[in-house]
């Protein structure tokens, strides 16, 4: 319980923070909508205030988003590695194991698979280098994320610290890549890998930029839902994340399980890296992630660390962010609106969450609480 | 401030408070007097911390009235306590750790000025503690601090604000022997300075070493207040057993337990010797064995070694000497998982802390034993069909009211959840079940259900180690009774027919030997 105020003065209110024992599903499952909404109108106010017309900024976000074909192509490009980096950290999340590493990871992921692709096996035919790039990007993805899981486990060092330092690490470490050593020699001094083999290029659909890594990424959310919830392993994740004692005392293996799933969830942000690098840039670049492992953070808890809800929101926000940047190009508007709405929508989502889990209670009554510490049936 | 030394610094009368259905407190009297130590002793659940509580204007009572320096007053807030002179001790300190000792003693203070006055504060603590005994330097920060020292800072901080009244609630818990003889010294010192002091305890030579008056509460009621000087542990300890235990020496005649047990022995621990969690000895060299088809009782006041016998059998804390052997096999220190497989059932002490997990539906706390193996689990995967189904069957076969195997266990009553779990661990069929307080607040019927479950799987042919503060419940189930006190077995006894006045000895740690006359002492209240 928090006190918000406790005037001890004779007589008067107190106005309580109280946990609501049961969060009703409904509440829970309306929570998401109705802070969009909220978060849409008081981004409005902003717009309004900027000068500009909320309405037809939304008209005009939604239609440069999914409106047509280019930018319905454009939003499930953006989808890719959301989705993939929002699935690799709310895996950890489940297990209460804050990984906010996923951008190091991505980089990682995207390093590894541009080294299979440039000088391990550069020759091999598509199906075999696409593979073995693939796996290469699990695997320098799930190697990042197991240094702050093997830190964590066997040290017991805060995650959260180690996870988000080593992304620095992985971004300069891919800085120097493309300065240095992997510096494509035809580029007259520009950063930048050489550009992967042709067959290295994923397959894509049609005429749009939308690559196989959205397949990945659907494949890799079924997956996810499946192991999580049918598998012993999965349970045990759940069991772990909600109560860790719980977990002791039913024998589980708690530093294996930690190893585990911060392995895959590096391994998930790390094929999100690979599949930039192929689907997309085809070199190993700077700026190869505008971001997106900490855009995940949010896609996770959003999406309520459920894989299928995870593929609505990082679809949705997706949108926002492409529907964000032709506002450039259709209404001449600057191109932080899309974040400006994504803190917002963040913002009243969290607060929303607070109102489900706690509610406003008046009344001068302390509620009573056994010191003793013992249950009433 | 009013200390009127000829009023009682506390009289409290009538006092009442209920939690839920529990009455925490019914009907006491309390009264303490300014220049005494005044010791408020029974066991575990006995109401002491509620009543202090009250006192400190952390609960308001149901019923009754409460004055001050003789001055009747309602206390809203521990902050109106402190302002009528009545600080409390707790057992957990609230302390700020990154501070400093004097900022700590400022902190909540309200000062003129926005200025932290700290070089007044140090010099007016080191008087303090020069005068009492209290020595801890005021610059320390707190973090730096051992748990002696920072239980100095917290009666250094009450009597800067100028509590006259001081409540320590089990002050001597967290102590060496060294600093809790230092305590004494200081709350003796104190009283002699015309200082009331309150000092809720369990440990009967303490109290006897400390205190010029002790009140007994037994199960939310005052069973008795007497001079210390007048009494003695035999004589404390009588009126802490109370003296409704005479009726239970004739057992209901249900269940006639057979004599001895005679199976293989399942449990046995020779020399187990452990640490608890502030890594004092708390185990101190237990012998004891269980036989199969046997129930062994374990009685004792709380925090004398209980919780730990029980997490160092089933794997859950490192046994530091000695040795487990379940089932003739030797268990020292092996894993939780690798202890459940060799059967043993674990009921403990605090199910939602330990075994069970509140944010998880009912299924998947019923599967928490037996998620890895068939039929519940077919190569990697968990068999939904088959977990609903074990689940139903579960939730059916002991009368867990819920709506379904999908509910939250959270929401669950505590007799529904404790149902379900001893449900649970008892379907393994194990050869030992190491029960710790099952039925603790749980309501009657679930009482009787456990008791039920507890008694089928004895005539099974499980050997059982159930431990327990209330003594009906251990006179009702076991064949025998070993009690605990400062970690060691001080003695055995068969359950039929068993002297509860001696349990009541035993656990107050006096030795069994004969049975010396006892003082008349002067019973009042319930």
């Amino acid at each position: 319980m928090v006190e918000l105020a406790a005037p001890s003065g004779r007589g008067r209110p107190r106005i309580r923070v109280e946990r609501v024992a049961a969060p009703s599903r409904l509440a829970s499952a309306l929570v998401p909508v109705v802070s969009i909404a909220l978060a849409l109108a008081a981004s409005g106010v902003l717009l309004l205030a900027a000068g500009e017309n909320p309405i037809a900024v939304y008209r005009a976000m939604l239609r440069g988003a999914l409106g047509d074909r280019n930018g319905f192509a454009e939003t499930l490009v953006k989808t890719i590695p959301l989705l993939l980096t929002g699935l690799g950290v709310a895996v950890a999340f489940r297990m209460r194991l804050w990984n906010i590493g996923a951008e190091g990871q991505l980089y990682l992921g995207a390093i590894a698979a541009a080294g299979t692709g440039l000088y391990l096996v550069p020759g091999a035919p598509a199906p075999l280098l696409i593979g073995g790039m693939l796996v290469a990007g699990l695997v320098g993805g799930a190697a990042w994320g197991l240094i702050p899981g093997a830190l964590r486990a066997f040290l017991g060092a805060n995650e959260i610290i180690t996870s988000l330092m080593l992304n620095y690490v992985a971004i300069l470490f891919s800085e120097y890549l493309v300065h240095g050593p992997w510096r494509d020699p035809s580029s007259f001094g520009f950063p930048g890998s050489p550009a992967l083999p042709e067959a290295a290029d994923l397959p894509r659909w049609g005429t749009t930029r939308v690559h196989l890594g959205l397949l990945f990424g659907l494949v890799a959310a079924a997956l996810l839902w499946g192991t999580l919830r049918r598998t012993r392993w999965g349970y045990e994740v759940g069991v772990m994340g909600a109560n860790p004692r719980a977990a002791r005392y039913a024998g589980m293996p708690t530093r294996r399980t930690i190893l585990a799933v911060m392995a895959l969830s590096g391994a998930l942000c790390g094929l999100a890296g690979m599949s930039e690098l192929a689907g997309i840039g085809h070199q190993l670049q700077r700026n190869l992630s505008p971001g997106y492992g900490y855009t995940a953070i949010i896609v996770a808890w959003l999406g309520r660390l459920h894989p299928g809800g995870i593929v609505l929101v990082a679809f949705l926000l997706a949108a926002i962010l492409v529907g964000g940047d032709q506002l450039q190009s259709s209404m001449g508007l600057p191109a932080a609106i899309a974040p400006m709405l994504q803190g917002t929508i963040l913002f009243f989502l969290l607060g929303g969450e607070a109102l489900v889990r706690y509610r406003l209670a008046w009344g001068a009554t302390v509620p009573s609480r056994d010191p003793g510490g013992r249950e009433r049936a | 401030m009013i200390h009127d030394e000829r009023s009682p610094a506390i009289e409290m009368r009538g006092i009442g408070k209920r939690f839920g259905a529990t009455a925490a407190n019914a009907d006491v009297d309390f009264v303490a007097r300014f220049g005494e130590v005044h010791a408020l002793v029974g066991e575990n659940g006995a109401g002491k911390s509620t009543l202090m509580s009250i006192l400190a204007g952390l609960y308001r009572p149901d019923a009754g009235t409460l004055a001050i320096g003789g001055r009747p007053v309602r206390l809203r807030s521990p902050r109106e306590a402190i302002g009528l002179g009545v600080g409390m001790v707790y057992q957990h300190f609230m302390l700020v750790e990154p501070f400093t000792v004097a900022e700590n003693v400022l902190l909540g203070q309200e000062r003129a000025g926005p200025w932290l006055e700290t070089g007044a504060v140090e010099r007016e603590l080191r008087e303090l503690g020069e005068r009492y005994g209290l020595a801890v330097d005021p610059r320390a920060p707190v973090w730096t601090l051992s748990v002696g020292e920072q239980q100095r800072v917290e009666i250094l901080r009450l009597l800067h604000r100028g509590a006259k009244i001081l409540i320590l609630d089990e002050p001597t818990a967290v102590l060496t022997p060294q600093e809790a003889a230092g305590l004494v010294r200081t709350l003796r010192g104190l009283a002699a300075d015309g200082f009331c002091i309150v000092f809720i305890s369990h440990k009967l030579d303490e109290v006897l070493a400390v205190a010029d008056r002790v009140t007994v509460l037994r199960r939310g009621r005052v069973v008795g207040s007497v001079a210390a000087a007048e009494s003695d542990r035999r004589s404390l300890a009588r009126l802490m057993v109370g003296r409704e235990l005479a009726s239970l020496v004739e057992r209901p005649a249900e269940e006639p337990h057979e004599a001895v047990a005679t199976g293989e022995p399942v449990l046995e621990l020779a020399g187990l010797r452990a640490e608890g969690d502030a890594g004092r000895p708390a185990l101190a060299g237990i012998d004891l064995a269980v036989r199969a088809g046997e129930t062994v009782g374990v009685a004792g006041v709380a925090g004398n070694g209980q919780r730990e016998l029980a997490e160092t059998i089933t794997g859950l804390r490192r046994a530091s000497g000695g040795r487990v052997r379940i089932g003739g096999a030797d268990a020292t220190n092996r894993s939780p998982g690798e202890i459940a497989r060799a059967g043993v059932a674990h009921v403990p002490e605090d199910r939602l802390a330990d075994g069970l997990i509140g944010g998880m539906d009912l299924a998947g706390n019923a599967i928490l034993r037996r998620y890895r193996r068939p039929p519940l689990a077919r190569g990697p995967f968990v068999v939904a069909r088959a977990v609903a189904a074990f689940a139903d069957r579960l939730l059916k076969e002991h009368g867990v009211a819920a709506p379904g195997r999908r509910t939250r266990l959270g929401t669950l009553s505590g007799g529904n959840q404790q149902k379900l779990l001893l449900g649970r661990e008892l379907a393994g069929e194990p050869r030992l079940i190491v029960a710790v307080h099952p039925t603790r607040g749980v309501d009657v019927g679930a009482t009787e259900a456990i008791h039920a479950l507890l008694r089928a799987q004895r005539e099974r042919g499980a050997a059982t180690l159930l431990i327990s503060e209330d003594l009906d419940e251990l006179l009702a189930l076991a064949d025998r009774i070993a009690v605990l006190f400062e970690g060691r077995v001080m003695g055995i006894v068969p359950a039929a027919g068993a002297d509860p006045e001696r349990l009541g000895l035993l656990m107050a740690g006096v030795d069994g030997g004969g049975v010396a006359p006892v003082r008349r002492v002067a019973v009042a209240g319930g």
